[in-house]
């Protein structure tokens, strides 16, 4: 098989898993009309696939941020953090999170994908060790790779099974990095991060924190995991992406250990790609700010969240493991799973819809995420048709 | 560890890997685990947390770009086991 037949092969097995020529992967968005309704064909649709959790995306101070940049800064750095790419805005930005965290240091990079690649693959190389949880975001994966450290995975979060494999590895637990997230975004549940941390000091070993979907989402305000759980002095490493709830493209990595200081040197993902533009930033260090300002966005997501997390199991439905924006039906098979996400389509109703192997175990997943910008009728609406479904699909 | 044990790790594995596969397919040390067995990434991973806690070995995933055939990683199992 050459190359092109090899891409051949590949789309076939795709077509098999969905016949019909279904668009549900790369949906077209033909118009955005709000954090919560776009146009998707000729369907004026509620939005419940998107990461837009504290339904910034149309806030008039980061929309002011970015125009003023734009026009004062230009488009586009055109250039690397390392060489012509850091602004005074870029450089703010850093600070900003560091103080946010309560950190020392702080770094901002191009995509919260990159933030997982330049942070793993500066902190780690070959000879070392990287335990990372089986469901770890595929940027986690990738930045290990990259690293060249041996990579083992433990049972998503299973601590038992994650002290088997410590204890496998002797003396070289200190030199293993331990990585987890705060949010998983495919179930939605958070990871048992004071075990992780009893494990980590036991060990000796040092642990980073995915924070990308809890950033905003949970603590007093709103750092995430570390903050709820009272643990961010535990916490080696923090990464996060400016994707989700702060509106806009971009990644950080915040520590208390200066050496995070040396990845500017030594981190491709961070040197060898160019900086994120001065709108971005803008708009971001406006969301962070609301992000942090206050707790009603924050207290408006997590009703919403538990008023459909409720709806949908009362219903029958097979839940992720605890409430929260992310609220995964798990299916057993992809027939089914189609069937509901076309079905809340053609309710008007977009959700994310999620195959094997992506889905963990085998399984489907029908994904809502939902937003501080959704009603509370809104997520009545969407409970009632995942009812309705529910009858005709699964009985 | 002797050769008895490079052919137990070889039974187990193939054992294994029936129950893996459709019943249909003929298991051989020659057997190419994604082209031939349909062992997808995921399945993969999950079976080498398997080999990991029956043999009490670290088996780094990163050791899996060199593995293609079952004998592939009956050899890299018999490795890491022989050194451990
Ligand atoms: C856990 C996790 N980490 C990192 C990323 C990457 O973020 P970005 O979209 O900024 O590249 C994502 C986004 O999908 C994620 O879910």
């Amino acid at each position: 098989m050459n190359l092109l037949e090899k891409l051949d092969a590949a789309a076939a097995a795709r077509k098999a898993l969905l016949p019909n020529g279904v668009g549900a992967f790369g949906i077209p968005i033909e118009e955005v009309y709000s954090a919560t309704e776009a146009r998707i064909g000729h369907r004026r649709v509620l939005l419940l696939g998107t990461n837009n959790y504290l339904g910034l995306t149309f806030a008039p101070e980061c929309l002011e941020a970015a125009h003023e940049a734009i026009d004062e800064e230009g488009t586009g750095t055109t250039g690397s953090r390392m060489a012509n790419g850091s602004y005074f805005g870029h450089r703010a930005l850093e600070k900003e999170f560091a103080d946010f965290y309560q950190c020392s240091s702080g770094m901002v990079f191009t995509t919260g994908y990159q933030a997982n690649l330049g942070t793993i693959s500066g902190l780690v190389g070959r000879g070392d060790t990287v335990l990372i949880d089986g469901d770890s975001h595929a940027s986690i994966y990738d930045g290990c790779i990259l690293s060249g450290a041996d990579i083992i995975r433990f049972k998503h979060n299973d601590m038992v099974d994650m002290e088997k494999r410590l204890c496998r590895l002797g003396e070289r637990t200190q030199t293993t990095l331990i990585i987890a997230e705060g949010i998983y975004s495919m179930l939605g549940d958070q990871a048992p991060l004071a075990e992780i941390v009893k494990l980590k000091n036991k060990y000796n070993c040092t642990l980073l924190l995915d924070e990308a979907h809890s950033l905003g989402v949970l603590g007093e305000t709103g750092q995430g995991l570390v903050e709820k759980t009272g643990l961010l002095k535990e916490v080696d490493f923090i990464t996060g992406t400016f994707s989700k709830s702060l509106c806009s493209i971009g990644g950080f990595c915040v520590s208390n250990h200066s050496q995070l200081e040396q990845l500017r040197y030594v981190s491709h993902p961070y040197i060898f790609t160019a900086s994120p533009s001065p709108a971005t930033i803008a708009s971001t260090r406006a969301a962070l700010k609301l992000l942090s300002g206050g707790t009603e966005l924050r207290d408006q997501l997590w009703k919403n969240s538990n008023q459909l997390y409720t709806k949908l199991e009362e219903t029958g439905y097979t839940l992720g493991p605890e409430p929260g924006p992310v609220i995964a039906a798990i299916v057993d098979n992809p027939q089914q799973a189609l069937a509901l996400w076309q079905g809340l389509l053609d309710h008007d109703i977009y959700v994310n819809l999620i195959l094997p192997p992506a889905a963990p175990e085998g399984k489907s997943l029908v994904r809502c995420s939902v937003n501080a910008a959704h009603t509370i009728e809104q997520m009545d609406y969407v409970g009632s048709i995942f009812a309705k479904l529910k009858q005709e699909i699964f009985k | 560890m002797t050769a008895s044990n490079y052919d137990e790790i070889m039974q187990l594995l193939c054992d294994r890997l029936g129950s893996l596969t459709a019943s249909d397919i003929q298991i051989t040390p020659e057997s190419n685990l994604i082209g031939q067995l349909s062992i997808d990434s995921i399945k993969l991973l999950n079976l080498i947390m398997e080999i990991e806690d029956t043999f009490d070995i670290s088996v780094p995933i990163n050791a899996l770009a060199d593995v293609q055939t079952v004998r592939d990683l009956v050899d890299l199992i018999y490795k890491i086991k022989s050194s451990s």
